[in-house]
């Protein structure tokens, strides 16, 4: 049963908060790849998450990253090497690649893996309270190493149109360099010394939104023990149980192919009908603004009754 | 050694000649039943958004109220560990839940049914709940703790169906004829249901005690018999795209199975939008559909839905 069909029948409220948002905050995620790994990830990742974009090409892109250019998956292709010690060198230079670009047509710029699952309406939620100006980044933050901390490779991270620009203008002064192969940290500490700042991506209750592992691992109390690096590298104190993960979480990490697919049911299509959810956040203000002006004339009492 | 091997065959050739009497009785039984009540419409569906639309606003407040719907879980002390999951998890959507086992569990809170044999946990539990609260819930539905279920999407499912009408739904399976509700996938009774069943649990005859003389049918099948007896037939549950609502696998089979057999539409040939039931999760899986299904979910969509469903009180994890 696809609801949204509904749209087409009368108007429909529903969709105009999505549409909104989707049209006000502009994202490029570009995804981490590799030749070998094509088939095996990115291709799940093309099947779920990422069709939630390029549907209004300037408002939404998602690239996939590769060293070798595949015209017909497609990929991007950064000639470098593959391994796990290059991997801050790919991610200087997909961000060049990203800045060389796009810089004008998006306003955030979202790294992932390509076994991350990202739910990018709750990304275009979070970031609509802030403005691409401002040198911001979020993600999962991590507290060690780096006095404001900064965030964790796996679950993802996003820069503003700001911090991109200081970030890729910041190897071309050589404030930053590629001081060493993990990336994160690198990136982190290269964001310090451009006062870009680390954001607090954790929903209006509290609950992180970007999270380094499945819902499984979060959610259940002991699965993740006692003295894993986990719990002493969270910079705010994780939680535990439900209150480990926002109902508008942004990404997971270590989903394999089932999980991305089954990520993808549970979020976009499986609910639970007439449920009247406990966390209802707000829109910020100058959308919510923009939403009523639209639907100043619609009576939704006169719409359900008049089919 | 010869009479031996002749007393041999003699006892194969009568219980051959037994098996196949019952097995012919069986059929006929069935067969007859079948002539006498022809009913029109074997596969349910969910109402469709034409027919939601024509239903009011006030009627959709005392609508989401008018379902009371009653749930069986039936547990035996292996299960400790789903019971507790279950406990936790969905089992707090529905007006009233409770727990039938087998025997007195430390620590787990249950109706002891005090028998190992599933067939008579079942037809008890059915007894109590008919004695006790046939007055107070209209729904009946009965699950394995190996089960996760949405009781929402099964109020939605039984939206405009009268429940002094006998129902009998879930994911049903065929065995020649003969139709039967798989207990695997949830089992759904209407109270007119539960009434006739009630009323034939009494006389032995038609609902027996054990499984069968010679081989135990499994307890879901017995009650399908039973309820034949009654003039109440399995129905399978389909949304308005014909994809089964109750299922007896998790979303991890289905995804997996999706992913070898349809790899091109793996989440759109998977399962229904408005699923009741899943099963062969375990407990984690429980706690992971929870956050699923009551939290997880993209900021924004939001629905003109029929009904309205409050969380329930004192709990986080929904």
């Amino acid at each position: 049963m696809n609801f949204n069909a509904d749209s087409s029948q009368h108007k429909d409220e529903n969709t105009d908060i999505t549409e909104n948002l989707y049209l006000k905050v502009k994202i490029l995620c570009w995804v981490m790849t590799g030749p070998q790994n094509l088939e095996k990830k990115a291709k799940h990742v093309k099947a779920t998450w990422a069709q939630h974009c390029n549907k209004v090409s300037q408002h939404c892109k998602v690239l996939l990253m590769s060293s070798e250019e595949n015209k017909d998956f497609p990929t991007v292709g950064l000639k470098n090497k593959e391994g796990r010690d290059q991997l801050y060198w790919k991610t200087i230079k997909a961000f060049q690649y990203v800045r060389d670009h796009y810089l004008e047509d998006e306003d955030w710029f979202m790294k992932a893996d390509d076994d991350t699952y990202v739910i990018l309406d709750n990304l275009r939620w979070l970031l609509s309270k802030y403005s691409p100006e401002e040198p911001i980044y979020f993600g999962r933050r991590f507290k060690p190493f780096v006095k404001q901390g900064y965030m964790s490779r796996g679950a993802g991270y996003v820069l503003s149109k700001q911090a991109l620009k200081r970030y890729i203008d910041a190897f071309k002064t050589e404030k930053c360099t590629h001081s060493s192969s993990i990336e994160d940290l690198a990136l982190g500490k290269c964001m310090k010394v451009m006062n870009v700042e680390a954001g607090d991506s954790r929903d209006t209750t509290g609950k992180e939104t970007f999270h380094p592992f499945v819902p499984e691992h979060h959610l259940i109390k002991s699965y993740l023990p006692r003295t894993f690096w986990y719990w002493n590298y969270n910079y705010y104190p994780p939680g535990q149980g439900p209150g480990c993960c926002s109902d508008l979480a942004v990404s997971f990490h270590y989903a394999d192919s089932t999980t991305m697919y089954e990520l993808e049911y549970l979020v976009d299509h499986l609910r639970a009908y007439g449920y009247l959810y406990r966390y209802q956040p707000a829109l910020p203000e100058n959308i919510l603004k923009e939403v009523s002006q639209v639907n100043k004339n619609d009576d939704p009492k006169v719409k359900l009754e008049n089919p | 050694m010869l009479s031996e091997g002749s007393s041999f065959l003699k006892g194969v050739m009568i219980g051959s000649i037994f098996y196949a009497l019952i097995t012919v009785l069986g059929h006929i039984k069935i067969g007859h039943g079948n002539r006498m009540h022809h009913h029109e419409h074997h596969h349910l569906q969910a109402p469709n958004k034409e027919e939601i639309l024509k239903i009011s606003e006030d009627e959709r407040m005392e609508l989401s109220r008018s379902f009371r719907v009653y749930c069986i879980i039936l547990v035996k002390p292996r299960d400790v560990s789903l019971w507790a999951a279950v406990k936790e998890t969905w089992t707090k959507h529905c007006d009233k839940a409770e727990f039938f086992s087998s025997e007195d569990v430390k620590v787990f809170e249950s109706i002891n049914m005090e028998t190992n044999d599933m067939w008579l946990m079942m037809k008890k539990a059915y007894k109590y709940a008919f004695d006790k609260y046939s007055d107070q819930y209209n729904w009946f539905f009965l699950a394995r703790p190996t089960t996760f279920a949405i009781i929402e999407n099964l109020k939605y499912f039984l939206l405009k169906k009268d429940p002094s009408q006998p129902f009998y739904i879930g994911h049903t399976i065929k065995s020649g004829d003969f139709e039967y509700v798989s207990v695997e996938g949830g089992i759904v009774l209407s109270v007119e249901s539960l009434k006739r069943l009630n009323s034939l649990l009494n006389t032995s005859e038609k609902c027996p005690e054990q499984g069968g003389m010679i081989w135990k049918i499994s307890e879901d099948k017995q009650l399908a018999v039973c309820l034949k007896y009654a003039g109440v037939f399995a129905e399978n549950a389909e949304d308005a795209e014909g994809k089964d609502v109750f299922n007896t696998k998790s979303v991890g089979l289905f995804i997996k199975e999706a992913m070898t057999n349809h790899p091109d539409q793996v989440v759109e040939g998977c399962c229904s939008d408005m699923a009741v039931t899943f099963n062969g999760l375990t407990p984690n899986q429980m706690h992971v559909m929870m956050y699923g299904v009551y939290r997880l979910r993209g900021f924004g969509h939001t629905f003109n839905d029929a009904l309205i469903f409050l969380p329930p009180n004192g709990s986080d994890n929904d």
